[in-house]
């Protein structure tokens, strides 16, 4: 890859180009120009030939540009150029081995409503599982808190980054909870009794602090904590995702929604298709798996791979997502496999880059290739959601991050079976 | 000590098949299952009822193939998984065969004859690791029947006896070109039962879908899970995992002398007690029930591999091994299989060191390369996880041929569950498990048009009405669900 990066003689004359906004986090910002790609900027138009030009980290232009002297070139020619995948299913940051409690930091071990717990310091930019996805596209993820009623806040990060501020693209951008039965009291209609309480408690105690911290409120659900996290989920500044199953089950949350005025993102939704015309009124969009189709449960008897295509008929803005950490990488053959059933391929395109940014409101900064966005972009060998294809550059922030990681270098290691003892053997390029 | 008698004779036979004309790496040795150990010649099939527990034909399969007339199918693509691709080629089905595969055949009188031009021709894909009917839809209450954990030795249990044939998985594997799998029992024992080896043609009873033939497996499980599941009163550590295997092997040493003995005599005594844990492991010391065995890291395998050597017997594959990659000479020496994903990862510490071009760095070393899932969801894309391991593998400059991809979802895994005399390749002979792709399989937007099973068109994608659907999906919602 780094083969691919020319150094032009000159450097850049001063002042030119030069974006004004502040990027997100302290970061390591570059130059490059992504020369000669078939360019789907997923905001605009499908390009050829184009260019896209980055600068300290942003991209300035996309199309027929000419690159300044000294700009490093990446010669995408012949090769198709997205945005960045945009997985909004993973705990990336917060698991290495599944199994080993010690290193996962997705879960608070207590209470069914955690809505204070707030993922980012525990986020470790050194964890092998991020070098291993962004080789294959992925560039930035929600990485969420799991189980209980309300989980926590997730954050949004890019996968490049020394450390957490380098890495972190917004904290608390979404507000995790679960409608399913078990995540309080058995019952269905106990779920949506306790998530309406916790809803009520924030809501009084927002208009009621000063009584609160006197003493003098009544007895409230929640940790003091947990009711001040929820004060930007009732602004409906946050948005608030939703797993969910069964259609009246999605139903019931929609009226939640629309009762208390939340910013709502459904996810899983496997039988959304049957009430895709509700989830359409409401503006809702829905996070999906594309590969779902057995009917694993009585919350979900109706899941089906046509799933992600019969809401996109229906209106819906649709997500799709790995629902894996370790293979958030899966999120391309997901994408592959909702065309093979139906969505249009430019909507799953969408899909995996624009809608996840959009639903998260980050989509001034990402998910399209378009002046004033963050240059995070990969070069495909060819259709990225075909199997035979590669990510052969992934960018992120202007910079061609590296595509070795643990699994590569565990491949180097075993390559040869020589009698040498695999231990002795360099791993290095 | 490695270099038994039998693995030199398996090299042998590797060997001359090779010479034979044979394709080298992956390629299984196209044995049937392997009844050296002390079978005698002149044993009646009642006593080997007897032995195997199926004594007067109990148990044995019932499954009947469904009506079928003569196919031809012309000008598909086909792919073999004998041999190289033939870009335009016929294949003719006729009383549940392949009758033959080649350029322009004729269709013989009151043949149906279908135009595949454009599209592709496979044998029916076979997954050796799967749950469906044990672990079924819905996993809910009542339906978990993989997992007898209530013992660290469980061989007498049979996953067959658990399997629910109205689990809606199966035809969803079936839609996605799936003709043959093996159902096993989990991994939460030492020793956790028998497998079943099943076709996917709908039927009342497990029997009606059994494998006409086909050899049992013996689930046993290395490593994280039984040491998890036991850790209170043991086996709790690795140590106590092997222990466990071997105290077992021990007893049915014994009580495979003594019905040996038994048998080889007048007979006029008593005939010896019935166990039926060692009944089962009797029949893995005569070789005629194939040790399918869940195992991860390399060293547990190297492990497994010494068992083996102690007690004499041979393990047909590994499944998971995700760390095959790491032993793959010693697997292509001894002739095991390794039953493997992609991609998955991470989940556990002995699920750490996967790679993707696990199966290709095993077919290149000439270890039997399977692809399986162990999942009712990915047994429906193993086309495309075939493709995915093969680009991987060629990626990393590792030499694999479409054929060999294909070969891991068809005739090793047949070669994995003692079969592959009778399926997993278009060859004259075999049986017509053939799926007709609408495109490429290795694409992703490919998908199986139809699936035949001996012959029969089992499920049809442009067909209203007529494909399988489980009785458990009547009723609950306004359509008919499932992957069409």
């Amino acid at each position: 890859m780094k083969g691919l990066v020319r150094n032009h003689a000159c450097r850049i004359a001063a002042g030119a180009l030069v974006l004004l906004i502040a990027l997100p986090a302290v970061i390591q910002a570059q130059d490059l120009a992504v020369v000669g790609g078939t360019v789907h900027t997923v905001s605009g138009d499908v390009l050829e030939s184009a260019t896209v030009l980055i600068r300290d980290g942003r991209i300035v232009a996309v199309g027929d540009v000419e690159v300044p002297e000294g700009t490093p070139v990446l010669d995408a020619t012949d090769r198709i150029v997205t945005p960045g995948l945009f997985d909004a299913t993973t705990s990336i940051g917060l698991v290495e081995v599944g199994m080993v409690s010690s290193s996962v930091d997705s879960r608070v071990q207590g209470e069914a409503v955690e809505a204070a717990f707030d993922v980012v310091d525990g986020l470790n930019p050194r964890s092998v599982l991020i070098p291993v996805n962004r080789a294959e596209g992925v560039t930035t993820v929600l990485s969420a808190p799991t189980g209980g009623l309300i989980a926590g806040q997730a954050a949004v990060i890019e996968l490049a980054g020394a450390s957490v501020a380098e890495m972190l693209v917004r904290p608390r951008a979404a507000m995790m909870a679960s409608f399913s039965p078990g995540a309080a009291g058995g019952a269905r209609g106990a779920v949506s009794l306790r998530l309406r309480e916790v809803l009520d408690d924030a809501s009084f105690w927002r208009d009621h602090r000063d009584a609160f911290d006197a003493g003098r409120s009544r007895q409230l659900s929640l940790s003091r904590l947990d009711l001040e996290a929820l004060g930007p989920v009732l602004d409906g500044g946050m948005p608030l995702i939703v797993s969910v199953h069964r259609a009246s089950d999605i139903e019931a949350v929609l009226r939640l929604a629309e009762e208390y005025g939340l910013d709502l993102v459904l996810s899983g939704a496997s039988e959304a298709w049957m009430v895709a015309d509700r989830i359409a009124d409401a503006g809702v969009p829905v996070i999906l798996k594309p590969l779902t189709n057995n009917p694993g449960g009585f919350d979900r008897l109706g899941a089906r791979f046509e799933n992600a295509a019969l809401l996109h008929e229906a209106g819906v803005e649709v997500i799709i997502g790995s629902f894996s950490s370790h293979n958030a990488r899966w999120i391309l053959l997901e994408a592959g496999n909702a065309v093979r059933f139906g969505l249009p391929w430019a909507e799953a395109l969408r899909a995996t880059t624009l809608a996840p940014a959009r639903a998260l409101g980050v989509d001034d900064l990402y998910g399209s290739i378009e002046p004033g966005k963050v240059g995070s972009l990969v070069v495909w060998t060819g259709d990225p959601f075909e199997l035979s294809t590669h990510a052969e550059s992934v960018v992120i922030r202007g910079e061609v991050t590296s595509a070795d990681h643990r699994q590569q270098q565990l491949l180097r290691r075993y390559r040869e079976l020589d009698g040498v003892p695999p231990a002795f053997r360099e791993t290095g390029d | 000590m490695h270099h038994r008698a039998h693995s030199q004779l398996v090299l042998a036979l590797v060997a001359a098949l090779l010479a034979a004309g044979c394709s080298s790496a992956g390629t299984a040795p196209a044995t049937g299952p392997d009844h050296s150990a002390s079978t005698d010649a002149d044993m009646t099939e009642a006593d080997r009822q007897l032995l195997n527990g199926t004594a007067n034909g109990a148990w044995e399969s019932t499954y009947r193939p469904l009506p079928s007339t003569p196919v031809l199918i012309r000008g598909g693509t086909v792919m073999t998984a004998a041999g190289e691709e033939l870009p335009v080629a016929d294949v003719l089905l006729v009383n549940g065969r392949i009758e033959a595969v080649g350029a322009s055949l004729e269709a013989p009188a009151g043949a149906e004859v279908i135009d595949a031009t454009g599209r592709f021709v496979t044998p029916g894909i076979i997954d050796t690791h799967s749950h469906l009917g044990v672990y079924p839809s819905p996993g809910v209450e009542g339906m978990a029947e993989g997992n007898e954990a209530t013992d660290p030795v469980t061989a007498e249990v049979w996953a067959e006896h658990g399997v629910w044939p109205q689990d809606a998985g199966f035809w969803r594997a079936l839609a996605g070109g799936v003709t043959t799998l093996q159902v096993l029992p989990g991994s939460a024992n030492l020793i956790g039962g028998r497998g079943v080896t099943l076709k996917l043609v709908p039927g009342r009873g497990v029997t009606d879908m059994m494998f006409p033939g086909a050899p049992m497996g013996l689930k046993m499980a290395c490593g994280e899970n039984p040491k998890r599941v036991y850790a209170n009163e043991g086996p709790s550590t690795r140590m106590g995992n092997v222990a466990g295997y071997r105290k077992a092997f021990i007893r049915a040493e014994k009580y495979r002398e003594s019905w040996d003995e038994w048998l080889a005599g007048d007979r006029t005594s008593k005939a010896p007690d019935r166990d039926l844990q060692l009944e089962t492991l009797a029949e893995v010391l005569r070789g005629n029930i194939l040790i399918q065995n869940h195992c991860y890291r390399a060293d547990d395998m190297l492990t497994m591999l010494e068992l083996a050597d102690e007690f004499g017997f041979s393990i047909r594959s590994f499944h998971h091994a995700t760390e095959a990659y790491k032993i793959r000479d010693r697997l292509a020496e001894e002739n095991v299989g390794a039953s493997t994903w992609v991609d998955w990862w991470g989940f556990k510490m002995e699920a750490l060191d996967a790679i993707p071009q696990n199966l290709a760095l095993l077919s290149e070393a000439g270890a039997p390369a399977i692809l399986h899932t162990d999942s009712g969801l990915e047994i429906q894309i193993l086309n495309q996880n075939a493709a995915r391991a093969m680009h991987a593998g060629r990626r990393a400059g590792i030499s694999v041929s479409r054929d060999q991809a294909l070969r891991w979802i068809t005739i090793n895994p047949a070669w994995a569950l003692g079969i592959d005399d009778r399926t997993g390749s278009l060859e004259a002979g075999k049986a017509a498990d053939v799926v007709i792709w609408s495109g490429d399989p290795f694409s992703v937007y490919s998908r199986a048009d139809q699936v035949f099973i001996d012959g029969a068109v089992v499920f049809d994608r442009s067909r209203d009405s007529g494909n399988p659907v489980s009785d458990f999906e009547l009723g609950f919602l306004n359509h008919t669900g499932g992957a069409r």
